[in-house]
Parts: structure tokens; C-alpha cells; sequence
């Protein structure tokens, strides 16, 4: 019920999720078959070049549709955030089963068959167009067939690279551990690859050689309308990507990030004149980083501890004033501007479950470790790479697990708490999670975490052009406070409010940020 | 039967249709399948092409519509060798049975016909009423069978529709590979006759390669046998019959008997 309600809640903005993840699909699909064929047929008349094309495509296949988006967010002109990198990423997924299946459906063909076109006088083309790629057709659609599920299913990954679509409700929910916000994607994603399959199980049974006997004039008319509906949808998507004099304001994939995006968002609309456009939910800091780098993404919020050991990669410090002061060096150094923090400190905190933490009067993180030994740990995978992470938490409190920690994505790790999968994580302090799942943070007696201030980045050359601003986040620099944060963390992840009606009462309840 | 022979009397003079020169040709990696073959086909004869099993019979027919081109030597059609012809042009004056037919499975059996009539940019109109005459000349009804696929047809009449497809633009010359090979004998003896009659209407220049001497006997006006990728006697059935050749005896031992010493009923038919 919940599920329908929040469809119905979120009306305009579910129905453009939905035609976004349609277009991104019959984008890519689109060009990978308009691709896919003609490199299918060159692959088939040339085994000595198809066998290297074949094999770059299989290779492409089994690289991890996340770790595919992640390199191209660097890369010019393709790369970057958005539908275009997404689409891009798509094609390449699609490319491998349209090529192969008409190399295949070509290959089928009797020989005998193709010997009599060349023996009635047909050129190559003619030989083509009126007996080889009729007789593949329904080889090669079932290669798209296959393309297309496939791409409904890869569309919701690239909700990570801010291309949008029903992946955005799949990623929200996860954040939020909500899983009527995952259903709300995931269901019609489902629905959707369903529907594709069959359309086309359809159109490959009604292509079906001895059924094709008006074939040339009723394909002909699908292929026109189809390029034409293409080209719209093309259209329709890169207009809606352009940004021209747009700020583009950016978060990481989770709550508290989405939030603050939102803020900054709303902060600049209702201040300047300036048009923004949000792409939340970009994965982790370096899929950020990288954006940023670009020049894909204008302004995002940060942590200085974070910026501090894995964006710049320098050991850990403790103490704040030095760690503000030389992330913002860094960033300075590196065209970018570090603006004033916003208030709290969003540290890394040790939970465990409430139940353990009463049962054992545990009050620190060295109770913990006297029972760590029994104990699963279970944490985000950018926890155990960094410097201040994992590893020196081990060293500091001499921690011993019973097994290896499991790396999951953090926002899992609270529900896989709080379920008992595991019996210890590494969360944010301001996650709304933390009262809503009864976890206990343990205090950090030997004050191993060194501090996360959130502070807005913003690009130097985009702050320049916008000169206004730094008096927008001058006003809203100390404003969240860890009990401002945790709050609306909370109406986010437990209330389930609206990410927006969230950042509008934050706004309302301090009228001096956007000067009224 | 109708407007455009394109063939027999052109160019009287010339009578040579087909003219092989010392040509020699050998599969990628086989064996030398031609070895200085010679050999020339006169207008309006059907020569019936005899030879075991990879002695380069198709490999023949390939080399008059240049599906392969002749390692040394040259092949000559209406004078002019073929790697003087555009290759399609010469195809399209060149209708082919294969052994398997090679009906095209998506196209309608009126389709299958006028594939060639269309390649070549005949009228609509024309290219129906084409097809409805080709049909009925090998025996096929054009309104029960037009609409049908070829899967639908039986072995021989598959094998009528090759023929057809063949004739389609009335070309000067038919090639035929094995055409009735896949047939049972009481089918297979009725397309014989299906095709004197047709022949007696087109007067084609045939080649039409078999490994059955008594096919060969029944079909040609000439037979040739083939060996060691020469050709080791090429002459009318009744002197073949007389020959003394040990390869084409080694052909005539191989046809079946009935009571002793009698291979009369062999021949002649094609007479």
C-alpha cells in the first residue's frame, strides 16, 4: 500500500523517471543496433578482423557495469556524468549480443542458398540486403532482444553516474534502507524488461521468414518509425542534459549527501538568479572527484577528512584547524575552492546493536574489543581502502575479528547490523539510521577518528563566473549543526519525508540564509 | 513461347558457346582438380558431364559463371573470356540449377522466380506475367503454387522451381549440378522427361553435370566422362557406348544390368 501511495505522491517526478529509463534504454539499444549490424556483417565477410572486434566486445561485456561508468566519468568528450556517459555505456553492453547473433544468424545461412544469389548475378549488396539479412533477421533480433533486457536492467547502474532514471529510486532507497523506495524503481524496471521481451519475442515470431510475406513494406515502415522515434528521444535527451551557464550540484550516493545537494540546490535558487541543475546519487567520493575534475560537476559537499587521506592521499591528522587548513590548500592547488563549513562534524562512528551494547554495558570502542573475537565485521568498501580507516582502527584499539570483515555498501551495513548479519560496522555520526534501527555509536576513547567537517567545494572557475555566491555560503556556514543534520537525517531515512520538503523547513526555519 | 531468346541464332557464325583452353585448377589445399582441360560446347547442345566424385564437376560449372577464376588456361563464354566479363553480367546470362537448389526459404515461390527478372529492373507487370509462363512451362500450377514457401513443396517440385528460377530472364545458357540427384528414380525419370520437353521449347545451351552415366545417357546430346581432371572422352551417347576408353568403360561396367550382357536400355533416350 505504502508502494502505491509513494507512486502516487510522487506522481510527475515517478512518470519522467520512467520515460528517462525508457529513452536511456531505446537510446542505446537504438545506436548499438545501428552499430551492432553493419559491424556483425563486417565481422562475418572478415573472420580476420571479426575475431579481434568479437573479442573486444566479450572483453567489454565482462567489465563491471559500475567500474565501466567509473572510467568514463575522465574521459573527453564521451565520458563524464549523465545520460550521454550512460548511453554510452549502454551501447557497449548492447554491441556484444547484436553483433554476435548476426554473425551467427549469417553464419546459419545455407551455403547452397547464398551460392545461388551469387550465381543469379546478385552483388554483394544485393546478396546482402535480399538474402543475408532477411534470412539472419531473426537471429539478429533475438540478439536485441537480449540487448534490451540486459539494458533495462544495466539503466538502473547508471542512476550512480546521475543519468537519472528508475535507478534513482533504487539508490535512494538503499541510502535510506527503505525498500518501498527500491520497489518504487525496481518493480517497473521489471515490468519493463518483461515487457520489452515480450514485445520483441513478438516482433521476432512475426519476422519469421513464411510469415514475411508483405515482410519488405511493414519492416520498412517499423524501421522508419523507429529511427524516427529515435531521434526524438535522442533529442529529448540531450536537451534536457544541456547546461548551458547551469550550476551543476552533485552529492555522493547517500541520504545525509542527498540531502545536503538539495540544500546547496535550493540555497542558490532562492538567493541569485542562477539556474541548477542536481546530479545526486553519483556513487563515492571518487566518481565526485573525477566529475569534478572534469568540469562535469560544479559544487558538492565534502568532508575534510575524507578530502584530507583519499582525494589528496595524505596520512591522517587529528586535529581540525590543521586538517581544515591544508584540505583547503589542496584544493586551492588544484582549482578548486573549499568554502566555509557548514557546521557539523560527521564523523566515522563504531556500532554496534543496542541489545549488545545494554547486554554488555559496552560504552567504548575498547569494551568492544574484548568481544570482538566473536564477532563479524562488516563495512563500506571505501572504509577498508582508506588510511584512516579499517586498518588503523585495527592497530588502535588491537581489534581481532572472527573472520575477515565483509566489505558491502555502506548503506547496507546498517540493516545488515541491525539484523544481525554482522555484529559491528563503521557508520556515519549523523546517520537517522542509528536511532531508527536501535544501534549504539560507541565512543572513540582513544580518539582515533580525526575530524569531518562537511564544507562546500565548488570550482574555482565556477565561483569566478558566479562571484555572488560566496556571500550565499558565507550566510549558510555554520548553520548545520550535528543536531540540525541528524534531524533531517532523520525526517529523510525514518519519516521518509521528501528530500526537498526536507531542505525547504531547514531553509524555512533560517530565513537569514537566503536573506529574508 | 515468347519474345526474348537471347540465344541460339544471335550470332550464327559463332557456334561455339562454351570453350574451356588448357585449364588447370586446384582447390586451396586439395588435390588438382582441372589439369589442362580442354573442351568446347556448341550452341543449343546439352552436354551431360560424367565423372566419380571430386573430379572437379562443380568446380567446372564454377569456372563458366566465374564463381572461381582459372588458375592458368581460359575459360570462354560467346567468345569472350570470362575474366573479360563483368562478373554479374555474365551471371545473368547464365541460369544455374544447384544440387541442393538453394530456394531462397523467405521468399514465395513466385518470389523465388522472379528474383533475377527483378535484380534486373523488369517492370512489375512484366515480371508477374513472367513468372505465371515459367511456372506453367515446368508444370506447376502459378495460383496454387506462387504463394507457397519452399518448404511447403515436395523434393521435385522444389526442383521444377530451380529449374524455373533458372530460365527466369531466358538466359543463353543453363548450367545444372546434379539437379535431380536428391530424387526417387520414378520422379527422377519424369523430370527427364519434364526436361526434353522444356528443352525442346528453349533450346538452351546445357551443361549438366552427374556421377550417373544413365543419367547422363538420358539428358545429353553429348556425353563427356571425366578423369584425373581431363576429359577422357566427349562424343554422342552411342559412340560412347562403343568406346573402348578404360575410363569410360569402368562408367559403363557401373550400370545396372538386367538379364546379361544388355546395356541397350541404358541409352538412346536422349535421342
Amino acid at each position: 500500500m505504502r508502494l502505491v501511495e509513494f507512486w502516487l505522491n510522487h506522481g510527475s517526478e515517478f512518470l519522467s523517471a520512467i520515460l528517462r529509463h525508457l529513452a536511456l534504454v531505446a537510446a542505446s539499444t537504438g545506436i548499438a543496433v545501428a552499430a551492432g549490424v553493419p559491424l556483425g556483417v563486417v565481422s562475418y565477410r572478415n573472420p580476420r578482423l571479426g575475431g579481434p572486434l568479437i573479442g573486444l566486445a566479450n572483453i567489454v561485456q565482462t567489465i563491471p557495469s559500475l567500474a565501466m561508468f567509473g572510467f568514463l566519468i575522465p574521459l573527453p568528450l564521451i565520458g563524464g556524468i549523465g545520460a550521454q556517459a550512460a548511453v554510452i555505456v549502454l551501447i557497449l553492453y548492447a554491441l556484444l549480443p547484436v553483433m554476435r547473433t548476426t554473425v551467427s544468424g549469417l553464419k546459419g545461412i545455407d551455403p547452397s542458398v547464398r551460392e545461388a544469389g551469387l550465381a543469379m548475378g546478385m552483388t554483394d549488396r544485393e546478396l546482402l540486403y535480399q538474402v543475408e539479412l532477411p534470412l539472419a533477421r531473426t537471429s539478429i533480433l533475438a540478439g536485441v532482444r537480449v540487448a534490451t533486457v540486459v539494458g533495462v536492467g544495466t539503466a538502473t547502474i547508471a542512476a550512480a553516474i546521475g543519468a537519472g532514471g528508475l535507478g534513482e529510486y533504487i539508490f535512494r532507497g538503499v541510502a535510506s534502507v527503505d525498500s518501498t523506495v527500491i520497489l518504487a524503481g525496481a518493480i517497473p524496471a521489471a515490468i519493463m524488461a518483461l515487457a520489452a521481451d515480450f514485445a520483441l519475442a513478438w516482433l521476432e515470431r512475426w519476422s519469421a521468414p513464411d510469415r514475411a510475406r508483405n515482410g519488405k513494406t511493414r519492416i520498412g515502415a517499423v524501421a522508419v518509425a523507429s529511427g524516427a522515434a529515435l531521434i526524438l528521444i535522442i533529442g529529448g535527451l540531450v536537451w534536457s542534459e544541456r547546461s548551458d551557464g547551469r550550476i551543476v550540484v552533485g552529492s555522493k550516493d547517500f541520504t545525509e549527501q542527498v540531502i545536503l545537494g538539495e540544500l546547496l540546490a535550493q540555497t542558490i535558487e532562492r538567493s541569485a538568479p542562477i539556474k541548477v541543475q542536481r546530479k545526486f546519487n553519483l556513487g563515492d567520493t571518487l566518481i565526485c572527484e573525477t566529475a569534478m575534475r572534469a568540469g562535469d560537476l560544479d559544487l558538492y559537499v565534502e568532508y575534510t577528512g575524507t578530502a584530507l587521506t583519499a582525494i589528496f592521499k595524505q596520512p591522517v591528522i587529528l586535529d581540525s584547524g590543521e586538517v581544515t587548513r591544508r584540505v583547503a590548500a589542496s584544493y586551492a592547488a588544484t582549482g578548486r575552492v573549499m568554502l566555509a563549513p557548514l557546521g557539523f562534524n560527521n564523523t566515522y562512528v563504531i556500532l554496534v546493536r543496542g541489545d549488545d551494547a545494554r547486554r554488555l554495558a559496552l560504552k567504548t570502542i575498547s569494551d568492544a574489543a574484548k568481544y570482538a573475537a566473536n564477532w563479524r565485521a562488516g563495512f563500506g568498501s571505501a572504509f577498508l581502502d582508506r588510511e584512516d580507516g579499517y586498518r588503523g582502527l585495527v592497530q588502535a584499539y588491537g581489534l581481532k575479528f572472527r573472520e575477515a570483515p565483509l566489505a558491502m555498501n555502506l548503506s547496507l551495513t546498517y540493516r545488515a547490523l541491525a539484523e544481525k548479519q554482522v555484529d559491528l560496522i563503521a557508520g556515519d555520526a549523523t546517520n537517522g539510521l542509528i536511532a531508527k534501527l536501535d544501534l549504539y555509536a560507541l565512543e572513540d576513547d582513544k580518539h582515533y577518528f580525526p575530524p569531518y567537517h562537511a564544507a562546500p567545494v565548488i570550482r574555482s572557475e565556477t565561483l569566478n563566473r558566479h562571484p555572488e555566491l560566496r556571500a550565499v555560503f558565507d550566510r549558510l556556514a555554520g548553520k548545520v549543526s550535528d543536531e540540525e543534520m541528524r534531524r533531517m537525517n532523520y525526517e529523510a531515512d525514518v519519516e521518509h519525508r521528501d528530500v526537498s520538503l526536507i531542505a525547504r523547513s531547514f531553509l524555512e526555519r533560517h530565513p537569514e540564509i537566503i536573506g529574508q | 513461347m515468347d519474345g526474348h531468346h537471347l540465344s541460339s541464332s544471335a550470332v550464327p557464325s559463332a557456334k561455339i558457346a562454351i570453350e574451356f583452353a588448357d585449364v588447370s585448377f586446384r582447390h586451396p589445399g586439395g588435390p588438382l582438380a582441372l589439369d589442362g582441360f580442354s573442351l568446347a560446347i556448341e550452341r543449343g547442345e546439352t552436354l551431360a558431364l560424367v565423372g566419380r566424385s571430386g573430379t572437379g564437376k562443380t568446380t567446372i560449372l564454377k569456372l563458366i559463371n566465374r564463381l572461381l577464376p582459372p588458375q592458368s588456361g581460359v575459360v570462354r563464354v560467346e567468345g569472350r573470356a570470362t575474366s573479360d566479363w563483368d562478373p554479374i553480367e555474365l551471371r545473368r546470362r547464365i541460369g544455374y540449377v544447384l544440387q541442393e537448389v538453394g530456394l531462397f526459404p523467405h521468399m514465395t515461390i513466385a518470389r523465388n522466380v522472379a528474383v533475377v527478372p527483378r535484380l534486373e529492373g523488369w517492370p512489375e507487370g512484366r515480371v508477374n506475367t513472367r513468372v505465371d509462363e515459367l511456372l506453367n512451362l515446368v508444370g506447376l500450377d502459378p495460383k496454387t503454387y506462387g504463394g507457397r514457401y519452399p518448404r511447403e513443396l515436395s523434393g521435385g517440385q522444389r526442383q521444377r522451381v530451380g529449374v524455373a528460377r533458372a530460365l527466369a530472364v531466358d538466359p543463353p545458357i543453363l548450367l545444372m549440378d546434379e539437379p535431380f540427384g536428391a530424387l526417387d528414380p520414378l520422379t527422377r525419370a519424369e523430370m527427364h522427361r519434364e526436361f526434353h520437353r522444356i528443352q525442346s521449347q528453349v533450346r538452351k545451351t546445357v551443361v549438366c553435370v552427374t556421377h550417373d552415366m544413365g543419367e547422363a545417357f538420358s539428358l545429353g546430346t553429348k556425353v563427356g566422362v571425366l578423369a584425373k581432371g581431363r576429359l577422357a572422352a566427349c562424343a554422342t551417347p552411342a559412340e560412347i557406348i562403343r568406346s573402348n576408353n578404360t575410363e569410360v568403360k569402368i562408367f559403363l561396367d557401373a550400370l545396372p544390368r538386367i538379364g546379361t550382357g544388355s546395356r541397350e536400355w541404358g541409352m538412346g533416350s536422349g535421342e
